[in-house]
């Protein structure tokens, strides 16, 4: 495997969320807009990258049966990092996250990746593995987020939690356009709101889910039916051979 | 300090703020360890053992510990080893002392030091019970009370859930929703029932 595909496998072939189901919890909980999604999404980028890089270079010297709750010393102590460093500059992230940050240690997403990659691999590519993975995770996220806040609220709201959105809120909707032909059209009277509460997130996931699901189930498919169709083809040409074999020899 | 304070607490974290369909803690068992009621059965009870037993340890060594030392920030840290640690012993203890026990629950205990749901109940009994004017008794009560509940309505969503997936697993339907997107569909709309229950108190 190249590198480029190791940073690139977490994105769609492997991504967390959407193919292995890891870390399900946050992906319910925080998902409700598109910016606590981001926010949660780059901790996570920050917590596994930062992990695998000092669990790969401390693996030789780590015994075989306590790896565990080494590894999960190392995990915990950058959660700790993250959760003074959010504190301290997105505090309105840190309210709305609440107790999913600690939870962030015991994500299997991160503990799977210390096991799986970094306790065998050479550090840069464990690096290139958590940053790739955390990207995956953090993009099923967003995806999450942007489809519960849309249907839910009617646009997307910028510059709430996260500080680099700038000061002044940001609201992305379609009533820019639907006003050019109805003025009075005020596209959050009309939202589901369902969607940004707990039921709608369950809902929202399962929906998303069946869709990738279908996606595969239709493409498995046709290449079951590509795969008949070529031994048709091939049965009757072998046919055809046969019987022009056979006149030859009348 | 009155029982009814405790009844309400316990009421309240296993009907109102369901663990796994309001608060969204212990998903992944919910999702991965429900395709049998046997198995929901056994994980719910080494859930409700251990949750208790750690959120009285860890709320102990929070007020008694990390707050006089003033050392608060490392409780992420001091938590999951408690956990982490706490598994093992019981899962030792368990099988010293019950062969029966152990044959039931023993398989399901090493999963519980990544469930969040117990990480989870001992860091929200830090922020929403701990205060430095309640006594510490009480705020103890009250925290193993809530963890009560908690593993009570844990237990009560597993059971009706695996319950539930052992007739979707027979059920007729298209290739796109079989499986996890069908469970989490059926799990939004019990959690639509347990919103009902938001009035009862």
């Amino acid at each position: 495997m190249t590198r480029k595909e190791n940073f690139l496998k977490g994105f769609v072939k492997e991504n967390p969320i959407f193919v292995f189901l890891l870390g399900m919890c946050p992906a319910l909980a925080v998902t409700a807009s598109f910016e606590t999604s981001l926010g949660m999404g780059i901790l996570v980028i920050f917590v596994l990258t930062m992990s695998n890089i000092v669990i790969s270079s401390v693996r030789n010297f780590i015994p075989y049966e306590v790896r565990t709750p080494a590894y999960i010393v190392i995990i915990a102590t950058f959660v700790t990092i993250v959760r003074m460093l959010t504190a301290a500059y997105a505090f309105d992230l840190y309210l709305s996250l609440g107790v999913f940050i600690p939870l962030i240690v015991v994500n299997c997403l991160i503990l799977g990746r210390a096991e799986a990659f970094a306790s065998k691999n050479s550090v840069l590519d464990s690096a290139i593995d958590g940053f790739g993975m955390g990207l995956g995770f953090t993009f099923a996220l967003v995806v999450i987020g942007i489809f519960r806040e849309f249907l839910g609220t009617g646009g997307i709201m910028l510059g709430v939690y996260l500080p680099f959105f700038g000061p002044n809120e940001i609201s992305i909707s379609l009533d820019l356009i639907i006003n050019l032909f109805n003025p009075d059209f005020v596209s959050e009277e009309y939202a589901l709101n369902f969607f940004v509460v707990a039921p709608g997130a369950f809902i929202a996931l399962g929906m998303i889910l069946a869709f990738m699901q279908g996606k595969k189930a239709k493409r498995v498919r046709l290449e079951i039916e590509e795969s008949k169709r070529l031994i048709i083809k091939k049965k009757n040409a072998a046919l055809a051979k046969k019987a022009t074999l056979a006149k030859e020899a009348s | 300090m009155s029982w009814t304070v405790l009844v309400v607490a316990t009421l309240n974290a296993m009907l109102i703020n369901n663990v796994i369909l309001s608060q969204f803690l212990g998903v992944c068992p919910f999702l991965g360890v429900s395709k049998k009621s046997s198995s929901a059965v056994g994980m719910s009870g080494a859930v409700m053992f251990v949750m208790i037993v750690s959120s009285l340890v860890t709320y102990t060594i929070y007020a008694l510990v990390l707050v006089p030392f003033g050392i608060t920030y490392i409780q992420t840290i001091a938590f999951i080893l408690v956990i982490a640690s706490l598994v093992q012993l019981v899962e030792i203890l368990i099988k010293k002392f019950s062969e029966g026990l152990y044959k039931s629950l023993g398989i399901y205990l090493p999963l519980i030091t990544t469930n969040c749901a117990i990480l989870g109940v001992a860091e929200g009994n830090i922020s929403s019970i701990y205060s430095p004017e309640i006594s510490f008794f009480s705020g103890l009560s009250t925290a193993g009370f809530t963890a009560l509940g908690t593993a009570l309505g844990f237990g009560l969503v597993m059971f009706a859930f695996s319950s539930i997936r052992e007739r979707l697993e027979a059920a007729d339907m298209s290739e796109a929703w079989k499986g996890i997107p069908i469970s989490l569909l059926t799990a939004g709309i019990m959690s639509i029932a347990f919103l009902g229950l938001k009035g009862i108190i």
